[in-house]
């Protein structure tokens, strides 16, 4: 089968790799149909998480149709169609039974800081991902859903990540009505983060980057004010002023670790690697972030340390919240709002791209070239692609 | 001036709002949301009884946390460990726990010794590795033109440098040993 292959940081290509076999009697094998590039694909690319190693096939947000079962699976068929949440988990240990399917301590030799997750390195368990023809689904009862008839695959494909992330980032917000949210990051997790702000009855939304393109869908697809950082001195103050000085009630990080605005912060971290992320817009939270407020965390950070302004969080009371999103626990609600149209996930896909072509589709996302949000991967196997 | 114990007054109503804002407010109380209580303790689970659940075959040594009991009943096996690259991660793995710095800055050092071994040995394959790759979409997609006023344009400067000069420094590198044992030989 065909594969997305990681070589080195910067270096991805397509190779031929066996098609995955069924190594566990829970397993089930997908031939995929859609595939994304995530945010999180980036880390990897970059040369950021510990323990990727060359050959690793990544891809976490992916749908597509049962190939093979193994002989303890019960309720899904050969021929289902699928939407496999970004989380590897068993369903059954002591943190999915509290509802936390992203920490699952059965799936995860590599790591017990962190669950399992589908072609996201060693550390999440070497696990191969979903950016390839065909993929191994560990407990396959338990993590995929089908896909509705009236779900689209490019809206299922969406949910399998960055739709559930950003519902989750602004549901561990703890918005109450009238909240003054800032979304830090205008890529897809904060784009959808900040829609759900809405939905959650924020009073005002805030979406804060640097990249034209992404703030205009902020204020079109979002209804959000927007603030580009680039043309500020410093967005602290900046909101401050916004807020009567007090800060805003919630603020959202879904930039994460390759957070730009301070050159030296981003350099020692997606540069040179010293640092576990660049935890500039952690503190631009921190510090914007009224005292007592919230500040939600999606924005994912390698397990290295960084520099995070953690004194401020404690003098200022505040309530920290973050996970990896347990997805398939926000699939009933997402549904409903898929499904009356107050969240449309596949608004945000801005291209569409061959397995063949992966690598260009690798670069382009990372150099954010071409208005590029989301980019999904297409297959052979996929329909009217 | 004195700031006083009051919300400042938001720009919209909520009445307002729901009339701009498709779905404002549907998910309203907050104590009606999937992520409440945040940690829930059910009787169902998700998942089929513990006790039922097989262990994966270890087909090889599996590495792990020493945080964890033992290995995992299910894990994956997609790129297992080799050479020297594997020999610094069992290491990593075999020696230090998740808390300490050296068991994550070794297994970073695995992944440069593991892609630079990559490297060389593509050279004498068929499909050589390139400094990045997927650099077409820069005239597919705008290149230049897509950054003009952009922060991260600048640490895109240094993108070519970071990623170029290993590459370069290398490349000498090997030029001036092979020189060296060919000045030697003659
Ligand atoms: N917690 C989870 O389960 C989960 C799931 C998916 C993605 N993520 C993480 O969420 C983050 C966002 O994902 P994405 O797919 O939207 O990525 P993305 O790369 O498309 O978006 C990141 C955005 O942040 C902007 N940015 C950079 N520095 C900034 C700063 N200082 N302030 C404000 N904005 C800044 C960038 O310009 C970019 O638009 C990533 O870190 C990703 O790893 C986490
Ligand atoms: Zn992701
Ligand atoms: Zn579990």
């Amino acid at each position: 089968m065909k594969a997305m292959v990681y070589r080195g940081p910067y270096k991805v290509r397509v190779e031929d790799k066996d098609v995955p076999r069924i190594e566990h009697p829970r397993d089930a094998v997908v031939r995929v149909t859609r595939a994304a590039i995530c945010g999180s694909d980036l880390h990897l690319y970059h040369g950021m998480m510990p323990d990727t190693r060359i050959g690793h096939t990544f891809g976490h947000e992916f749908v597509g149709v049962v190939h093979e079962v193994g002989p303890a699976v019960e309720h899904l068929q050969v021929g289902d169609r699928v939407m496999v949440p970004f989380n590897v988990f068993c369903g059954s240990c002591f943190f999915c039974a509290r509802g936390l399917y992203s920490n699952c301590h059965n799936v995860n030799p590599n790591a017990t800081a962190v669950g399992g997750i589908y072609g996201y390195s060693h550390t999440t368990g070497g696990y191969d991902g979903g950016q390839a023809e065909f993929v191994r689904v560990p407990f396959a009862d338990v993590g995929p859903s089908l896909i509705p008839e009236w779900l689209s695959e490019d809206d299922a494909t969406l949910m399998t990540d960055a739709l559930a992330t950003g519902y989750f980032g602004a549901a561990i917000g703890d918005i109450v009505e009238g909240d003054v949210v800032v979304v830090l990051g205008a890529g897809a997790v904060g784009l959808f983060a900040a829609k759900s702000a809405w939905l959650m009855g924020a009073g005002r939304v805030i979406v804060v980057d640097h990249l034209d393109e992404r703030l205009e869908k902020a204020r079109t697809f979002a209804h959000a004010e927007t603030v580009n950082f680039a043309e500020h001195k410093d967005v602290v103050v900046l909101m401050k002023r916004m807020t009567d000085h007090l800060g805003a009630d919630v603020v959202i990080d879904a930039v994460g670790a390759e957070a730009d605005g301070n050159l030296l912060q981003h350099v020692t971290s997606a540069k040179l690697k010293l640092q576990g992320g660049s935890p500039v817009a952690l503190n631009w939270a921190i510090d914007g972030v009224r005292k007592g407020g919230t500040v939600s965390v999606v924005g994912a950070y390698g397990p290295i340390f960084s520099q995070v302004k953690f004194g401020d969080a404690l003098n200022k009371g505040l309530t920290l919240n973050m996970n990896q999103t347990p997805v398939k626990k926000m699939w009933p609600r997402l549904f409903e709002h898929v499904r009356n149209g107050h969240l449309v996930p596949s608004d945000l896909v801005t291209h569409r791209i061959p397995l063949e072509h992966i690598a260009e589709a690798y670069h382009l996302m990372s150099a954010k070239l071409d208005g590029c949000i989301k980019p999904l991967i297409t297959t052979d196997a996929s329909q009217g692609a | 001036m004195v700031y006083g114990p009051h919300k400042p007054p938001l720009p919209e109503t909520p009445e307002q709002l729901r009339a701009r804002i498709p779905g404002w407010g549907v998910d309203l109380d907050p104590r009606d949301r999937p992520t409440v209580p945040r940690l829930q303790d059910r009787p169902g689970l998700e998942g089929p009884p513990d006790e039922s659940i097989e262990a994966q075959a270890e087909l090889r040594p599996r590495e792990r946390s020493i945080e964890h009991a033992h290995l995992t009943p299910v894990f994956g096996t997609a790129q297992p460990l080799h050479g020297v690259s594997g020999a610094i991660r069992r290491y990593a793995y075999a020696r230090f726990s998740e808390g300490r710095a050296a068991h994550w800055l070794l297994l970073v050092a695995g992944d440069r010794v593991e892609a630079f071994g990559a490297h060389v040995r593509s050279f004498a394959s068929l499909r050589p590795d390139v400094p990045a790759t997927g650099l077409r979409a820069e005239l597919r997609h705008g290149g230049l033109g897509a950054r003009k006023g952009r922060v991260d344009a600048r640490h895109h400067l240094l993108d070519p440098v970071v990623v170029g000069v290993p590459w370069v420094a290398t490349g000498a590198g090997v030029v001036a040993v092979v020189r060296r044992v060919r000045a030697r030989r003659r």
